[in-house]
């Protein structure tokens, strides 16, 4: 079949072929070929799938997206840090608690920093993590289902930008504080910042077992905001690197007033030391509350832990903990090459890239070559951990992913390109823009030990679109432009819109995912309390005024599909049970003038929807997700009569009624 | 539950291969038996009547009936009411046919084809083409395996006289 294809795009290309050499005699240089070969490059002809499963964040959304590569197709939107009326996540009643942190429920939040889970340095296609930037917290995704089924709140914290970047065996998530504050919280003036305000490195373990994230312990550094993050691997495994800016520590203007001083810092946390010290017991308990939240596929139910205090590791009390690597300006992204050797540092007002060498790095706190010590942090000196310097590539360096080659490519935000560069001689390759003003990129694996097909693609994901698409209106789709990078010249290939703004993104090659997919969930493992798996188990229970019915679906039926002896002001629980065992058959579930949301239930799965009717009539149900050819005929009626009507409480199916 | 899936796909791949070998061109082939060289679409009444030579299409191509197991009817009867009540009752039409007696008027293959393969089934087979015109539902597809379709069948097997209408 591959062979058939590929003749047949030769064939394709026979005649553009000639048309292309026509065109050159006639001294032209058209984009004919340029734009056929792309075509081909991402055409997934119908029925065909995509190579790689691309997770993007989406950014002040709150979710994650999935896209096919090449194609750039959307399949899935994940619902994660926010509310999600496609398919009920945080409306139903199980799933409301993955929203739960001590500052109650927050329906949206802002998620940045898509990480896949790793082994031995390589994505390994279990999990997906993602931070939630504005409320901190991690999330975890389970890529068997493609549901967030675990959420841990990262109490002392704001701003929890620097995170989560998985160490090599993803024994621990890491999440720096992108905003200094008063650690405890505490009401004092604002300019008060360079006395109260610190910052905290927070390391989460667990993250290999579904339900097992925890607070392993915080370092409290000093009050500087502290912006991204990444994990060592290889020879920098047991590491973890965190950038600042403002060290300056002011607190307004920071547009103006974070941009005085030559250097920021690359924050070196070895977090092997950190595990000696907590096991020396070197840490202080301070009191923190912070949620816990899992998600159960048996119970198919939420559940919140409150926890209250985590383990604070003191630099200055704990030498050789944290260092501190000298980097122009305001550095954002810090990106370690795959053998791990090579730290690069964006100086996102700098004209050059630094680079950190992490052999060199070693070397000079062996040396002691210091240059001061701040709260306890040695500064090592930036001549004797520099690696090299990549000379004026592009204005605003952001971020940077390898290809396993030899090579790194860095986005440019301010002049709007991607540019290739050489790791062994810091030379520029070669240049290619993008539209418009590029933020994170992305390599399939290429933040990893290992890229896959040692870099085939690379995603750019902007933050302006403009001009690109149809308008409409004031608010424009961010884009997501896809290159080839399998040759010495990058080439663009696809541009494609996103769901909120695509802030970051992973991939891993469909082949580890797509078998794994759970297809239904068998109705013998469903424990969910209020579950009816055969509709002889379905029954309406009355407890005062809160009313509980335990309904099933299947191809096309509600059961039971009347029930009568509800009374206005009731509270009525609805726990609809999808009876089916097959993929790819939901079922919708809503009733008329509910206010709080509708149900959409995968097979084997229960979930409940709450319905308070105030006012007496007969209300209709019915499936919302189109099923079968009897959809529509999917449909059932709740009596609703009056608080002192003596209607009993009823409920069948046909001609079979049961009653109280 | 996938590996189940894919041995599904790949049973009614080599069939709808085979008739496509045989004829050259794809036709019902619940009667691949009876007139497999015939492309005149067959009644469901004379399907009905032929049943005994309609095995269905999916993957069972033949079942040896042993004297009923006693066990594989009780797990079959636990399969059958917690997959196939919400539309089969045993002595009484549901959303589908009631299910006393089907063993005598289709066979063990056919009934666990149409268990285990029932989009296919009721795409090309001319009794469950007959059937979907009188019932309007399509069969949903529980996923069960060749073993749970097995103890369904032996259930089915002790299905003969309704309870009600046989009081001794």
């Amino acid at each position: 079949m591959i062979m058939n294809r590929k003749f047949l795009t030769f064939l394709l290309i026979l005649p553009v072929l000639f048309i292309h050499t026509r065109c050159n005699q006639g001294g032209g240089t058209t984009g004919a070929l340029g734009a056929s070969n792309a075509a081909e490059k991402v055409y997934i002809a119908p029925g065909e799938k995509d190579k790689y499963y691309a997770f993007m964040s989406g950014g002040y959304s709150g979710q994650v997206s999935v896209y096919g590569l090449p194609s750039g197709r959307l399949f899935r939107v994940i619902p994660v840090f926010s509310q999600d009326p496609e398919k009920g996540y945080g409306y139903n009643e199980e799933t409301k608690p993955m929203l739960m942190t001590t500052y109650g429920f927050i329906p949206w939040d802002d998620a940045h920093h898509p990480k896949l889970s790793q082994t031995n340095g390589v994505h390994d296609g279990k999990f997906l993590f993602i931070n939630g930037n504005n409320t901190p917290r991690i999330a975890r995704i389970d890529l068997t289902t493609f549901e967030t089924t675990e959420i841990i709140q990262i109490p002392n914290s704001a701003g929890c930008h620097a995170s989560p970047y998985p160490t090599e065996n993803t024994e621990y998530l890491v999440a720096g504080t992108r905003f200094s504050v008063p650690i405890p919280q505490e009401d004092v003036p604002i300019n008060s910042y360079k006395e109260n305000f610190k910052g905290t490195f927070t390391f989460i373990s667990g993250g290999q077992e579904h339900g097992a994230m925890d607070i392993a312990f915080q370092i409290l550094v000093p009050g500087y905001d502290y912006d991204l993050a990444h994990s060592g691997k290889g020879v920098s495994h047991g590491w973890s690197f965190f950038t600042s800016y403002n060290v300056e520590e002011e607190n307004t203007l920071l547009e103006k007033t974070a941009s005085q001083y030559d250097k920021d810092y690359i924050a070196a946390v070895n977090w092997k030391k950190a595990e000696e010290y907590i096991e020396q017991g070197k840490f202080r308990e301070m009191p923190a509350e912070y949620y816990h939240n899992v998600y159960s596929d048996r119970t198919h139910s939420a559940t919140s832990e409150i926890k209250k205090s985590v383990k604070v590791l003191i630099p200055e009390e704990c030498p050789g903990m944290v260092y501190y690597l000298p980097t122009p300006k305001s550095p954002h992204g810090v990106d370690v090459s795959p053998t791990g050797e090579y730290i690069v540092g964006s100086g996102k007002l700098s004209a050059d890239l630094t680079v950190h060498s992490f052999e060199k790095m070693i070397q000079a706190i062996e040396d002691e070559k210091f240059d001061e010590v701040i709260d306890g942090i040695p500064v090592l000196n930036y001549d004797a951990v520099l690696a090299g310097v990549v000379q004026q590539p592009g204005l605003g360096p952001l971020h940077t992913e390898f290809d396993g080659r030899g090579n790194a490519y860095t986005t440019f935000f301010i002049s709007s390109e991607v540019v290739k560069w050489s790791l062994e001689t810091y030379e520029v390759l070669d240049r290619q823009p993008s539209y418009y003003s590029v933020g994170h990129l992305m390599i399939p694996g290429g933040g990893s030990a290992k890229p896959w097909e040692n870099g085939e693609y690379l995603v750019a994901l902007n933050k302006i679109t403009k001009d690109r698409y149809l308008p409409t209106g004031p608010e424009l789709a961010h884009s997501a432009q896809l290159y080839d990078i399998s040759g010495d010249k990058m080439q663009l290939l696809l541009d494609f819109p996103t769901i909120g703004e695509p802030h970051y993104a992973q991939a891993i090659p469909a082949s580890i995912l797509a078998e794994n997919q759970v297809q239904a969930f068998p109705l013998e493992e469903n424990e969910h309390p209020y579950a009816a798996v055969r509709e002889s188990e379905t029954k309406v229970e009355r407890t005062g005024n809160e009313v509980h019915v335990y309904m099933t679906t299947i191809r096309s039926h509600f059961a039971p599909d009347n029930i009568e002896g509800i009374k206005a002001g009731d509270k009525v629980y609805f726990h609809v049970t999808n009876l089916e065992q097959d993929w790819d058959v939901p079922h919708g579930f809503a009733v008329l003038g509910n206010n709080n949301a509708e149900l959409l239930i995968m097979p084997g799965q229960t979930e409940t929807l709450v319905w308070e009717p105030q006012n007496t009539g007969v209300y209709p149900f019915y499936c919302t997700d189109f099923c079968s050819a009897l959809h529509q005929e999917m449909q059932g009626y709740i009596r609703v009569s009056p608080p002192e009507s003596d209607i009993k409480l009823t409920w069948g199916l046909g001609d079979e009624v049961f009653g109280e | 539950m996938v590996q189940n899936k894919i041995n599904l796909l790949i049973a009614s791949l080599m069939i709808g291969g085979m008739v496509f070998s045989c004829s050259g061109k794809k036709q019902p082939s619940g009667l691949r038996e009876t007139q497999s060289q015939n492309n005149k679409p067959v009644s469901y009444e004379q399907a009905v009547e032929d049943w005994r030579n309609n095995k269905g299409v999916g993957p069972i191509i033949d079942i040896e009936l042993d004297p009923v197991d006693q066990a594989m009817v009780a797990r079959g009867n636990e399969v059958f009411e917690n997959n196939c009540t919400a539309c089969h009752l045993p002595y009484k039409e549901k959303i589908g046919p009631a299910l006393v007696g089907i063993t005598e008027r289709r066979t063990p293959e056919w009934i666990m084809n149409m268990i285990l393969n029932p989009e296919e089934m009721v795409k090309t087979d001319p009794i469950c083409i007959g059937l979907l015109a009188r019932y309007n539902a399509v069969m949903a597809d529980q996923n069960l395996d060749e073993e749970e379709a097995r103890a369904i069948l032996e259930y089915f097997r002790t299905l003969k006289i309704d309870p009600q209408e046989d009081p001794s």
